[in-house]
């Protein structure tokens, strides 16, 4: 949820409408969750959850054998994965595959494996949705100054990454 | 100011800005954001409030009583079987008449357990004389505090509100929500004057006793009183409008309705989805509309006739049931549009967080043109024989 607040709130801070849920009610670290995020250039008003995703992002590439991460997936729409070793995963054909490992960008700059700001730098750098400069206001109005610069670390270690293998 | 902010804090802001002198409440889930950002502005003293924690929400509407009694702005916030066990306290505060604001994070009642969204809780407190307000989006959640607060206060009035916001689909979901200052809010929202009040030096009593010679005309006074809200809810909203450029005069809402054939009624955050499966269905060349109830209590009647009069259907979608009856919302569009000859189903909808689509109300429709109504939507194949 935080990921998705985090990205929600850097599109906002683009100027565009954005609205994050999470798929309510067991949010915790360690459980399978979801979370949702919609961008519009008007006011959303849709309540519904997300069922054909332009955008995936997988906080922890073992749930894909579990979840069918891809439901709803079409052409043209992208798969940000965080993984160590990649898979053999059934990715929709169009749909672009972005594999980074996220946990160790955060255990390098965060000390801690919490993907969510890494794994923003690398949905903004696939998806070109929201910007650098948004990301880093946003990482900084939400974390205190050290854990602000080391997560914007994060951040960009995983955009530049995303970008040079692009 | 346009802020990106989940809607629990949205509230607990608005609510702050109200200047509420007592705040009671007991956490449950999905309302425990508000009353956790509440208590964290009175502890970091940007809230001059009292906060008294108690050990149950009996005990938290109980101490909201005796708090507005004395003579102060009152708050309260819950859901569920927070509100069930509130029950018995929520029809004193109605009798006793005092102007307690309370918001309601809509969820489903037990059992079995379920912690998600539906308006059961609320819909089940309809006749314990507290005003109800609903809330499509966190932004008129936000609002109707301020609105609730100026018409329960009202001398004219002097009757508890509800302002119910969907658990989870609005509680916890981030999105933009224009804030106001203080000032702005003072402007709209004068400091409360009390009608009367606890007072030892000059005492009274306050919902006391009363015999078969009395009590009825004290229910008389309160549906009255119910009924005079309407014009205040009315006014208050347009001067809102007239302050903040957001117009909440109407007690229902009209959207897509002036021509349409099928139109719908809801109430809540159902109603943005509506809206959108609307432009989906007239970009097809159907003509449906929808009618939002935004004041469920008091109901506003024969404004929904007013606005239903052009339409040949109505199908309502009811977030509850009275059990082995139907949708209490249906009911009552069905005796507001008695004699019209408009034909009105109801369906049963989204009960413990069941997820609605566009496609699902585009289905509805397609049920209503048929004829086909009074009954659940979207049940497991399994359990129908």
């Amino acid at each position: 949820m935080t990921a998705a607040e985090l990205i929600a709130t850097a599109a906002f801070e683009n100027g565009v409408f954005a609205q994050a849920f999470p798929a309510f009610g067991v949010e915790r670290r360690g459980a399978p969750v979801q979370a949702f995020v919609r961008f519009a250039d008007r006011k959303i008003r849709l309540r519904s959850q997300i069922y054909e995703p332009d955008y995936i992002i997988v906080q922890d590439s073992t749930l894909i054998k579990d979840v069918n991460v891809f439901g709803g997936m079409k052409k043209g729409g992208i798969a940000v994965i965080n993984t160590e070793k990649g898979g053999a995963w059934n990715v929709p054909e169009g749909v672009r595959l972005v594999t980074l490992n996220a946990t160790r960008i955060a255990l390098e700059a965060l000390g801690v494996p919490i993907t969510n700001t890494a794994l923003m730098g690398a949905f903004a750098a696939a998806s070109g949705e929201i910007s650098m400069d948004a990301m880093e206001k946003v990482i900084r109005h939400r974390f205190g100054k050290d854990l602000a610069e080391k997560n914007i670390d994060a951040a960009r270690r995983a955009y530049a990454q995303v970008k040079g293998g692009a | 100011m346009m802020q990106f902010m989940e809607g629990s804090l949205a509230v607990a802001d608005a609510v702050r800005l109200c200047r509420p002198q007592v705040i009671s409440a007991y956490p449950i889930t999905p309302q425990t954001h508000i009353v956790e950002a509440l208590a964290d502005m009175v502890a970091n003293c940007t809230l001059d409030a009292e906060y008294i924690t108690v050990e149950s929400e009996f005990s938290a509407l109980s101490a909201c009583i005796g708090a507005s009694a004395a003579g102060s702005r009152v708050y309260s916030a819950t859901t569920s079987q927070g509100l069930a066990l509130m029950f018995e306290v929520c029809f004193n505060v109605a009798g006793m008449r005092l102007p307690i604001v309370m918001t309601i994070v809509n969820r489903a009642l037990s059992a079995p357990l379920s912690i998600w969204n539906d308006q059961q809780d609320s819909i089940s407190l309809r006749d314990s004389g507290w005003m109800q307000l609903y809330a499509e989006d966190n932004q008129e959640a936000t609002d109707l505090h301020y609105l609730a607060y100026r018409v329960a206060e009202d001398h004219e009035i002097l009757l508890p509100a509800m302002v119910c916001f969907d658990g989870f689909i609005l509680s916890h979901t981030y999105e933009p929500v224009e804030t106001l200052s203080q000032d702005q809010v003072d402007a709209y929202l004068p400091a409360f004057r009390p009608y009367q009040r606890l007072d030892a030096a000059d005492p009274i009593s306050f919902g006391m006793f009363a015999s078969p010679d009395y009590y009825m005309e004290f229910r008389y006074e309160i549906d009255r009183a119910l009924e005079r809200a309407k014009e205040r809810i009315a006014r208050a909203g347009k001067e809102f409008g007239k302050q903040f450029g957001r117009d909440y005069s109407a007690l229902v809402e009209g959207y897509q309705l002036e021509d349409a054939e099928t139109a719908f009624v809801a109430m809540g955050s159902l109603c943005g989805t509506v809206k959108d499966a609307i432009d989906e269905m007239r970009a097809q060349g159907k003509k449906v509309g929808l009618l939002k109830i935004r004041c469920y209590r008091p109901f506003p009647g024969p404004d929904i006739a007013k606005a239903l009069a052009g339409v040949k259907r109505v199908a309502v979608l009811d977030k509850n049931i009275s059990l082995g009856s139907k949708g209490a919302v249906g009911l009552e569009v069905k005796d507001a549009l008695y004699g019209s000859g408009i034909a009105v189903y109801d369906y049963i909808v989204g009960l413990g967080g069941r997820d609605l689509k566009k496609s699902d109300i585009a289905a509805i429709a397609a049920l209503a043109e048929k004829g086909q109504g009074d009954q659940f939507y979207g049940l497991r194949q399994e359990v129908l024989r």
